[in-house]
C-alpha cells in the first residue's frame, strides 16, 4: 500500500512536477485527444471498403470508367427520400450496385445490383431490404443492435418488401403472391384479423362447413378421429391439428353430436332392395361428372391427384353417412346452400351409382381403435366449454356459439411489430422473420398452454406465409396512397332474375369468372355472348363437348332440363355482350371461295396456325389452342376477326400472341375458319 | 470489445441485446445470411484493426466458446463407400427460398446396398443453408434436408459428405439453380407463352406439344444451341417468329405480345438453364 502510494507520487512529480513539464504533459494529451477523432474517420470502415474497390477496378478491363464513376461519388454517398422517410448510405461501401461490367463480381459490398424494375435513386435501400440506413457501420448498417434494431431482412422474404406498396399479385413475386393466397386458403384470418392499409380486411376463403347438422353427416367416432388428427383422414386437410387428448376430443365430439339438428331430407333410408351399384360404372361417372377438377384422391403411390376445391375424398366412405351422400349429391344446396359444389341434376340412378362408388372409399384403420361410450351430460357440457375455449366458432358455425370477436391477436402491423413485444425462444435469431416463421412452423413450442393448433405446412408454404406477414409493415400503412399500387377492388357482381339464380345453383363462379367474380380454373365469361353463336351455346349446355382435349379440367354435364339451357342461353347471349363491336356485323357463311382458300394458306403457311390449332383432325396434331374443326358453327365472325387482330384485348391473358395482322389476313383467316362447320350430326352418332 | 462482457451477462433464452445475436447464435443456426461478408474485416482491414479484433475475439472465445456444430455432434452408427443422389438436384427455385422438393441422397457400401446410420453433412457456397445441415442415413440408407439457396441467382453447387471406415472422404456434388427477380418473371413466361411447345415433358397439367410439331423447336435446356445465339439474336426471334429469321413458320412472333423488359426476362432466364451452362452467367462455386 505504502509503495504504490510512492510510486503515484513520484509519477505525480516526473509528470507535473516542474510548470514547464506540466504544460508539455498536457499539451501533448490534448494533442492525442483532438486526434482521436480524426484518426477515427481515417480508420472508419468505409473508407477501407472504396480502398478495396478501388483496387478490384484498377485490375479489370474498363478501370478508366469504372474509377472514374467512382470519382464522381467518392465520400459518404446518401439517398434521401423524404417522402420514404428513407436516409441510405448503403452506396458508401456498396459501390459498385450501379455498375452493369460489374455482373461477375461475387465478393460484396462490390457486387452489382441484380436486375430488378425499380432504380436505386427512386427507392433507395432499406425500403427493400430493410436494415439501418444512415449507418455507416457493418454491423450496424447490417445486424440489429442495442441502438437499432431492425436487421437486413434474409433474401428469402425479400419479396415481402414488394407487398408494401404492391397490393396486387405481382408477376415476379410468386412467393408472397402464394402467402397472401394461403392466409386466406388456411383459413389464418378467421381468428387472426388483418386489416390492409386501404381500410378493408382479409377475407378467408377456405369455407368452413357448418357444424350444426353434423350428426346428419357423420358419426361420432369419425368427429374424434378427426379432431384427434385431421391429416390422418385426409394428408391435404387444411384443418389444424388441435393436439386434444383423449378425454378432450371424447367430449368436443360429444357436444357436436348432441348441438346438431337434424335436416328433412338427410335421413331418408337407402332403399334396401338396391342393387349393389357398379363399380366401374360409378368410377366413369366420377371421372365424366370431372369431379376431380375440384376434389382430390390419393393414389397408390401417396400423391394427391385432383384439385383442391372441394375436400379430398380419399377415405369419403368412412366419413359420411351413406344417406347423407345421397341427399347431398342430389342437391349439395339443401345442405349447405353456400357450397362450390354445382348442383348435378343427377338421376336416382346416377346418385346411387356415385354414392355406391364414393361410399367404397374406406379406409377401416381409421376408426378401428374408436370405441366411444354413449356421452354423460357433464361431457357434453365440457365439451361445449372447450369449442368455446378453443374458437372452434371463429371458422364453423356451431348453433348456440357466437363467433368470437379477436379470438387472435391482430396481425394488421406484425411486419413491424417491436422485438421488445417478443419472447424469443432460446437458440433463436432475434429477428421478427425468424419469430413468425418459428410460429407458424411449431405455435405450441412457444408454450404448450397455446391456443393456437399446428398446422400441416410445407417448408415453402411456411416461408410464403412468413413473407406475406412480413409485408405488413408499419411503412405500408403509412404510406401516402399516392405512392402505393393498389388491387383490384373485389367484385361483387351478381347475374339477376332466373339465370342469375341458375348460375349460383349450378356453381358457374367457382370455375369462371364474368366481370371481375369468379375462379380461374375455366375461361373468362364477360363477353361469352359475343364469342359463340346461340346454338351452340345451347347444345353445348346440354352436352358439353371437348373443345381442348389436352385439359384434363373440362365442364360437367350438369343434366340441365331444355328450359335451363334455354334460360341461360338467353341471358348470356343478350347480357355478356362487349362494346368494342357487334356480333352480327359478320356474316357466318357465303365467303367467296378465293378468300377461304386464301384463308386457308395463311392458316397453313404464313401463320401456321396448325402448330397449335386442329383444323383437319386427319393432318393437324396441334393441341396448345382449342380444337377449330367446328368452330363455323361455334364462334361468330366478328369474334374471330377480332380476336385474330388481338386476342389480349378480346380476353386479358390469353396466350395466343398477338400478331399483329393486317385487315386482309384477318379476313381472309375469319372466311377459312368460318367454313369449319365441323360435322356434329356424325360426331353425334359415334 | 465489451461485447464478450454483455453476452455473459445475459443467459441464453432471456432478452439479450440485439447486437449480440447474429455472431453469438450463428455456429448454431447457421443462417448464412447473417455472413453477407466472405472477407471479415480482420483479414483484411488495417493494423489497428486487426489486433483491435485479435483481442476482442480473444475475449469472446475466452467468454462463450460454442463450436460450431457441436449441437449436432451425431455418431455414426455406419459408414458406407459411395454416396447418389436419390432426388432433389437440378431442382429451379427462387433465390433465397426452400426448393419445392427436399433434397435425398443415399449412402451405399461397396456392394451397392444401403448404409443406415452413416453420418452424411450438406455444405454449399455463402448464403445457402440445410435443414437439418447433417444427420444420419434412415434405414433406407437415405437423408432427407430441405436446402433454401442463397440471395444470388445462378448455379449453385452443394456438396453431400460422408467419410468411409478408413476415414476417407466421399463427396458427392448436387447442382441447384436460384432465380433472381429477372429469371422469375422469365420463368413465368417460359410456362405460360412457351413450354407447351419448347419443353418435351408433359405434366398432368399440361399436356407437351412438342412431339405434334414438324419442325422441333429448342427445348431451353439445350445450350449447346442456344449458348451459341447472342442476346440479340434471341431477341430477334422472339419478336419477330420464325419466318423473319428464315427459320420455322411455327414459331410465331411475340414481339406484339411480350414487353421489351419481358423478353429481357426470359433471356435471362433461358440464359441460366441452360446445359451446358452459359459462360455469361456464371457459377457460384463453393467458397471452402
Amino acid at each position: 500500500m505504502q509503495s504504490l502510494k510512492n510510486t503515484l507520487s513520484s509519477l505525480w512529480q516526473t509528470l507535473f512536477g516542474h510548470p514547464v513539464r506540466a504544460f508539455g504533459v498536457v499539451s501533448l494529451l490534448l494533442l492525442i485527444s483532438l486526434a482521436i477523432a480524426p484518426a477515427k474517420n481515417y480508420f472508419s470502415e468505409w473508407r477501407h471498403y472504396q480502398k478495396q474497390y478501388l483496387k478490384l477496378v484498377r485490375s479489370r478491363g474498363e478501370a478508366v470508367t469504372l474509377e472514374r464513376h467512382f470519382h464522381e461519388h467518392e465520400g459518404i454517398q446518401q439517398i434521401w427520400l423524404p417522402e420514404f422517410g428513407v436516409v441510405d448510405r448503403c452506396t458508401t461501401c456498396h459501390v459498385g450496385l450501379k455498375e452493369a461490367s460489374l455482373a461477375d463480381v461475387s465478393t460484396q459490398p462490390f457486387r452489382r445490383h441484380p436486375v430488378i424494375p425499380h432504380t436505386l435513386d427512386q427507392f433507395g435501400c432499406v425500403m427493400c431490404h430493410r436494415g439501418q440506413g444512415p449507418a455507416t457501420i457493418v454491423e450496424e448498417a447490417h445486424r440489429s443492435t442495442l441502438a437499432w434494431e431492425q436487421p437486413i431482412l434474409p433474401a428469402r422474404y425479400v419479396q415481402s418488401s414488394c407487398g408494401q406498396c404492391h397490393r396486387a399479385s405481382l408477376t415476379g413475386t410468386p412467393q408472397l403472391n402464394l402467402g397472401r393466397y394461403l392466409l386466406g386458403r388456411y383459413g389464418c384470418v378467421h381468428c387472426h384479423t388483418i386489416k390492409l392499409p386501404d381500410g378493408s380486411a382479409i377475407k378467408p376463403t377456405d369455407d368452413p362447413p357448418s357444424l350444426e347438422h353434423i350428426a346428419d353427416k357423420t358419426t361420432r367416432e369419425w368427429i374424434y378421429a378427426w379432431l384427434k388428427d385431421p391429416q390422418a383422414y385426409a394428408v391435404s386437410a387444411t384443418m389444424p391439428n388441435f393436439k386434444l387428448n383423449d378425454p378432450d376430443a371424447r367430449d368436443i365430439s360429444a357436444f357436436l353430436i348432441a348441438n346438431s339438428t337434424a335436416l328433412a331430407g338427410d335421413t331418408a333410408p337407402v332403399t334396401k332392395n338396391e342393387k349393389a351399384p357398379d363399380p366401374t360404372a360409378g368410377a366413369s361417372l366420377y371421372g365424366e361428372s370431372f369431379c376431380s377438377s375440384c376434389h382430390a384422391v390419393q393414389n397408390a403411390a401417396g400423391n394427391v391427384v385432383g384439385g383442391d376445391v372441394g375436400p379430398e375424398l380419399t377415405r369419403v366412405g368412412t366419413k359420411v353417412k351413406p344417406e347423407w351422400l345421397r341427399a347431398w349429391l342430389r342437391n349439395p344446396r339443401v345442405y349447405d346452400s353456400g357450397t362450390a359444389m354445382p348442383h348435378y341434376r343427377f338421376s336416382d340412378p346416377q346418385v346411387s351409382l356415385l354414392a355406391g362408388f364414393l361410399g367404397n372409399k374406406t379406409d377401416s384403420d381409421l376408426l378401428a381403435n374408436v370405441h366411444l361410450d354413449a356421452p354423460t351430460p357433464e361431457q357434453i357440457a365440457h365439451g361445449k366449454l372447450l369449442v368455446t375455449e378453443y374458437g372452434c366458432a371463429s371458422c364453423h358455425e356451431i348453433s348456440g356459439i357466437k363467433k368470437p370477436d379477436n379470438f387472435a391477436p391482430e396481425l394488421t402491423h406484425v411486419g413491424s411489430k417491436p422485438l421488445t413485444q417478443i419472447i424469443f425462444l432460446p437458440g433463436m435469431t432475434h429477428a421478427i422473420p425468424d419469430y413468425i416463421a418459428a410460429k407458424i412452423r411449431e405455435p405450441r413450442s412457444f408454450g404448450s398452454a397455446l391456443k393456437m393448433p399446428q398446422f400441416s405446412l410445407a417448408p415453402a408454404q411456411i416461408d410464403a406465409l412468413t413473407t406475406a406477414l412480413l409485408s405488413l409493415t408499419d411503412r405500408a400503412h403509412d404510406l401516402p396512397s399516392a405512392l402505393t399500387v393498389p388491387a383490384k377492388p373485389p367484385s361483387n357482381y351478381q347475374p339477376a332474375g332466373k339465370a342469375g339464380q341458375l348460375m349460383a345453383d349450378l356453381a358457374c363462379f367457382s370455375c369462371h369468372a364474368i366481370n371481375g367474380r369468379g375462379g380461374d380454373m375455366a375461361p373468362d365469361l364477360t363477353w361469352e355472348g359475343s364469342s359463340v353463336q346461340r346454338p351452340w351455346l345451347q347444345a353445348f349446355l346440354k352436352n358439353p363437348g371437348t373443345l381442348r382435349p389436352a385439359l384434363i379440367r373440362r365442364m360437367p354435364k350438369f343434366n340441365l332440363s331444355d328450359d335451363d339451357a334455354k334460360e341461360l342461353t338467353d341471358y348470356i347471349m343478350t347480357v355478356y355482350q362487349t362494346p368494342a363491336f357487334d356480333r352480327d356485323s359478320m356474316p357466318s357463311s357465303g365467303y367467296p371461295p378465293a378468300q377461304v382458300e386464301q384463308g386457308k394458306q395463311l392458316f397453313y403457311s404464313k401463320y401456321a396456325c396448325q402448330s397449335c390449332h386442329i383444323v383437319d383432325a386427319k393432318v393437324d396434331k396441334g393441341y396448345v389452342g382449342p380444337t377449330l374443326t367446328q368452330v363455323g358453327s361455334r364462334l361468330t365472325a366478328a369474334w374471330i376477326y377480332h380476336w385474330l387482330k388481338d386476342p389480349q384485348t378480346m380476353r386479358p391473358g390469353a396466350i395466343e400472341p398477338n400478331r399483329n395482322m393486317n385487315d386482309e389476313d384477318a379476313r381472309a383467316l375469319t372466311a377459312f375458319l368460318m367454313t369449319q362447320k365441323g360435322s356434329s350430326k356424325q360426331e353425334a352418332k359415334k | 470489445m465489451t461485447r464478450a462482457g454483455f453476452i455473459n451477462a445475459f443467459p441464453l433464452g432471456r432478452h439479450v441485446p440485439q447486437g449480440l445475436k447474429p455472431a453469438f447464435f450463428r455456429a448454431r443456426n447457421g443462417m448464412a445470411e447473417a455472413v453477407p461478408y466472405p472477407k471479415p474485416i480482420y483479414e483484411t482491414s488495417s493494423r489497428l484493426w486487426r489486433i483491435l479484433f485479435a483481442v476482442s475475439l480473444t475475449l469472446v472465445s475466452a467468454g462463450c466458446t460454442r463450436k460450431p456444430g457441436a449441437a449436432f455432434a451425431l455418431k455414426p452408427a455406419g459408414f458406407g463407400a459411395a454416396l447418389v443422389e436419390s432426388s432433389g438436384g437440378k431442382q429451379i427455385g427462387a433465390t433465397g427460398s426452400v426448393l419445392a422438393q427436399p433434397l435425398v441422397v443415399q449412402v451405399n457400401d461397396e456392394q451397392g446396398t444401403a448404409v443406415t446410420g452413416a453420418l452424411v453433412e450438406f455444405s454449399g457456397p455463402a448464403g445457402v443453408s440445410f435443414d437439418p445441415p447433417s444427420g444420419l442415413t434412415d434405414s433406407s440408407g437415405q437423408l432427407n434436408t430441405n436446402v433454401a439457396l442463397g440471395g444470388r441467382a445462378g448455379r449453385y453447387q452443394l456438396i453431400a459428405h460422408t467419410t468411409t471406415k478408413a476415414q476417407k472422404a466421399v463427396e458427392l456434388k448436387i447442382e441447384e439453380i436460384a432465380l433472381g427477380y429477372q429469371q422469375q418473371v422469365g420463368f413465368q413466361l417460359d410456362n405460360k407463352y412457351c413450354a407447351r411447345c419448347h419443353n418435351p415433358e408433359s405434366t398432368a397439367e399440361r399436356v407437351s406439344n412438342y412431339d405434334n410439331l414438324a419442325v422441333k423447336p429448342h427445348p431451353f435446356t439445350e445450350g449447346d444451341t442456344l449458348n451459341k445465339m447472342s442476346d440479340a439474336e434471341l431477341t430477334a426471334i422472339i419478336s419477330h417468329g420464325g419466318p423473319a429469321l428464315n427459320k420455322s413458320a411455327l414459331m410465331p412472333p411475340y414481339g406484339y405480345t411480350l414487353s421489351k423488359t419481358e423478353i429481357e426476362a426470359l433471356i435471362a432466364y433461358i440464359r441460366l438453364i441452360s446445359d451446358p451452362p452459359y459462360h455469361a452467367s456464371g457459377m457460384v462455386y463453393a467458397q471452402e
